[in-house]
């Protein structure tokens, strides 16, 4: 479960304090298929980077299973993100001129305790085939279109068992039916595999796709927090 | 994180672009290279000096006579004895294992009318072959009762067999130094060129009574007399080959020397050598040696010495540390390539990083944490200058090889050559891939993910 309590962001450029996130109060349960969308400016991408522990909030409570993980130093917010959170990014950001296959395996070579080469080959394979690109292992990431493409981060996500699955205008670069297909593989997951999804999107269409949509606006959430956060939080 | 996955990734993104990889090596291949050569080099004269040295013989003092000057006028210098040798065995042995006066003289010599100057004709006692580190190839040396009796004997270097007895067997021929015949008793076998090129095995050694009665125009009959070997007088060399040379002073007959006799133990030599038993260190010996001969030589407290010592190691010291300055002046230019070489590296793996941006952003989000960021960059530079190194030592082995051939310069493959470059060229990749890697690794992977 993922839970935040009075979330602020400040970014200071200079003189000036520029508030992104102005107090966000917002619980997702293990499991849950959530969207987050919002004009740009919202803040929602700002909100994305706390949640993927990429960032750390200016102040307020963040929890990842009951773990205080706001104030987790480098190290432990990487080993986390490693761990607990699968990214999945608009452009993809696979490594060029590596295959497809070494693409999928590259979060495990960070992971600890260390796995073996042939255990990390043996799970991407199966996840490559879960996507769907099996047959396209050994291409490089300029030999496949925008949906492969996808698959492959998709995959890459996967491959530490994350609980949590981060994505980021997902089907941003893709056309219609791509998106479909991607957006769907996102509720198979859900669905079969009990993996809490957050995609961030200003597409009001992904979001309508998702179980929950939570909207942002200028640095607060407008729409989908829990209800039973807002009774708690009115207490 | 484990190593493998480190390394193929290094290797990976070196192979990416192999010209720019190539390219970067290149400082360092000719750093490293550079380093060996010369090290190769150096270390090749080293062993040629210290092999001279050898054939020289360690361990060895010299004692010569001290220019003497009386209030400020210099008369030459002070005589060196026989008996000056004599006491240092007799006083000195636990240092000096044995000594000898050495004479030297230059002459012509004839065998069957071949003629010849060998460079040296040097007379010692019968410690002296020993001393010089002289082996006897064949025959033998001469023996106490040879030099006692100042026989007409000689052992001769590969040269003078090579020039004066090109098909027969040297030993039992006579051989005619300056109008005397000395009969060859022994070959000595091969010590190459010395310290300054000159042919060691161009040489005559005689007993130095024979050098100094028969060779050098002394009143021969009186000290023949009383060396005990009068009997041999009438094969003395003066009377069978009547020398040219006028006499510009009346030699001392008979009756003069009797009255005023000069023993042979007296008689003046070029200079006295000792054999000693530490071949390191000569400074012991020489001052167990010093009082010894001050005594010996009557000199009073407050006299300076009129004799001087000099030690081969000493000599072999100042003839090594030469050539150590030269190759250690050489390396240092060497090392500067190297450090050029290491700023190519740091400038690359600045550029590849930048480059890279993103990849690092991507890591970092999946969760590598600044040390393994840090450390594939780190490795990256470290194989980068391994592989140059590795690179550099063939390249370098190969130039080496090359001088040696053409040039006819001495080279000695040295594995700590190759020891060193290795760790320089590790050195370098970690100095000057730190900063890229450590900027690497100070990455914001939100900013680094954005990265166009």
């Amino acid at each position: 479960m993922i839970e935040l309590r009075n979330i602020t962001k400040v970014y200071h450029l200079g003189e000036i304090d520029l508030p992104v996130l102005k107090g966000i109060s917002l619980r997702i349960k293990e499991g849950e298929f959530v969207s987050l969308t919002g004009a740009s400016g919202s803040g929602k991408s700002t909100l994305m980077n706390i949640l993927g522990c990429l960032d750390r909030p200016s102040a307020g409570e963040f929890y990842i299973d009951g773990k205080d993980v706001a104030h987790y130093n480098e190290n432990e917010r990487a080993g986390l993100r490693n761990a607990r959170i699968g990214f999945v990014f608009q452009n993809f950001n696979l490594l060029n001129r590596t295959s497809a296959l070494e693409n999928v395996m590259m979060p495990a070579i960070y992971a600890l305790p260390a796995k073996s080469k042939t255990q990390i080959r043996e799970h991407a394979i199966e996840l490559m085939k879960l996507v769907g690109i099996d047959d396209r292992m050994d291409h490089t990431p300029s030999q496949l279109s925008g949906g492969q493409q996808q698959r492959v981060a998709i995959a890459r996500s996967l491959i530490n068992n994350p609980s949590i699955l981060l994505a980021d205008e997902p089907t941003g670069n893709l056309d219609s039916t791509t998106s479909v297909e991607v957006l769907n593989m996102f509720r198979e997951l859900n669905r079969k595999q009990g993996i809490t999804i957050i995609i961030v999107t200003h597409d009001p269409k992904t979001a309508a796709f998702t179980d929950r949509a939570i909207r942002m606006s200028d640095g607060l959430i407008t729409e989908g927090v829990a209800d039973e956060l807002s009774i708690e939080l009115k207490k | 994180m484990k190593l493998w996955p480190l390394f193929l990734t290094c290797l990976l993104a070196l192979t990416r672009n192999p010209m720019r990889a190539a390219l970067t090596v290149l400082g360092i291949v000719i750093g490293i290279a550079a380093v060996v050569a010369i090290m190769e080099i150096g270390e090749g004269s080293k062993k040629q000096i210290s092999d001279s040295i050898a054939s020289l013989g360690a361990g060895k003092i010299m004692v010569m006579g001290a220019s003497v000057k009386t209030a400020g006028v210099s008369s030459g210098r002070a005589a060196i004895k026989a008996s000056d040798a004599e006491i240092l065995m007799e006083e000195c042995s636990a240092f000096v294992i044995n000594a000898s006066p050495v004479v030297k003289t230059s002459a012509q010599v004839i065998v069957n009318g071949l003629n010849w100057s060998p460079e040296t004709i040097a007379g010692g006692n019968e410690h002296y072959l020993n001393i010089e580190s002289w082996k006897i190839a064949e025959g033998r040396g001469f023996d106490k009762s040879m030099v006692d009796n100042a026989d007409r004997v000689c052992v001769v270097g590969r040269t003078i067999v090579k020039e004066l007895f090109p098909d027969v067997n040297p030993i039992g021929q006579d051989i005619r130094i300056r109008d005397v015949i000395f009969k060859v008793i022994g070959v000595l076998e091969e010590k190459g060129a010395g310290h300054w090129g000159n042919d060691q095995d161009n040489s005559i050694f005689l007993p130095w009574t024979s050098i100094r009665m028969r060779l050098m125009g002394s009143p021969s009959t009186a000290v023949l007399t009383i060396a005990g070997a009068a009997n041999k007088a009438k094969t003395n060399a003066a009377a069978t080959f009547p020398s040219s040379s006028v006499a510009l002073y009346p030699g001392t007959d008979l009756q003069s020397f009797t009255n005023a006799p000069h023993p042979l133990r007296t008689r003046t030599v070029n200079y006295v050598v000792a054999k000693i038993y530490d071949t390191e260190n000569a400074t012991p010996a020489m001052d167990a040696m010093t009082p010894v001969l001050r005594r010996h030589r009557g000199l009073k407290v407050g006299q300076l010495d009129d004799f001087e010592m000099r030690d081969s190691a000493q000599f072999s010291k100042m003839v090594t540390s030469t050539a150590d300055t030269m190759s250690n002046l050489l390396l240092a230019v060497a090392m500067i390539s190297l450090v050029v070489g290491g700023v190519g590296i740091m400038n690359i793996m600045m550029v590849s990083v930048t480059e890279r941006t993103r990849e690092i952003g991507l890591r970092m989000a999946v969760g590598a944490r600044p040390r393994d960021i840090m450390s594939q960059f780190l490795l990256e530079a470290v194989l980068l200058c391994l592989v140059g190194g590795i690179i550099g030592i063939l390249l370098g082995r190969l130039a080496s090889i090359i001088v040696s051939v053409q040039n006819d310069w001495p080279v000695a493959s040295s594995t700590s050559a190759i020891i060193l470059s290795v760790s320089v060229a590790v050195i370098i990749g970690v100095v000057f891939g730190w900063y890229p890697a450590w900027k690497a690794s100070r990455m914001d992977p939100i900013d680094a993910l954005r990265h166009e």
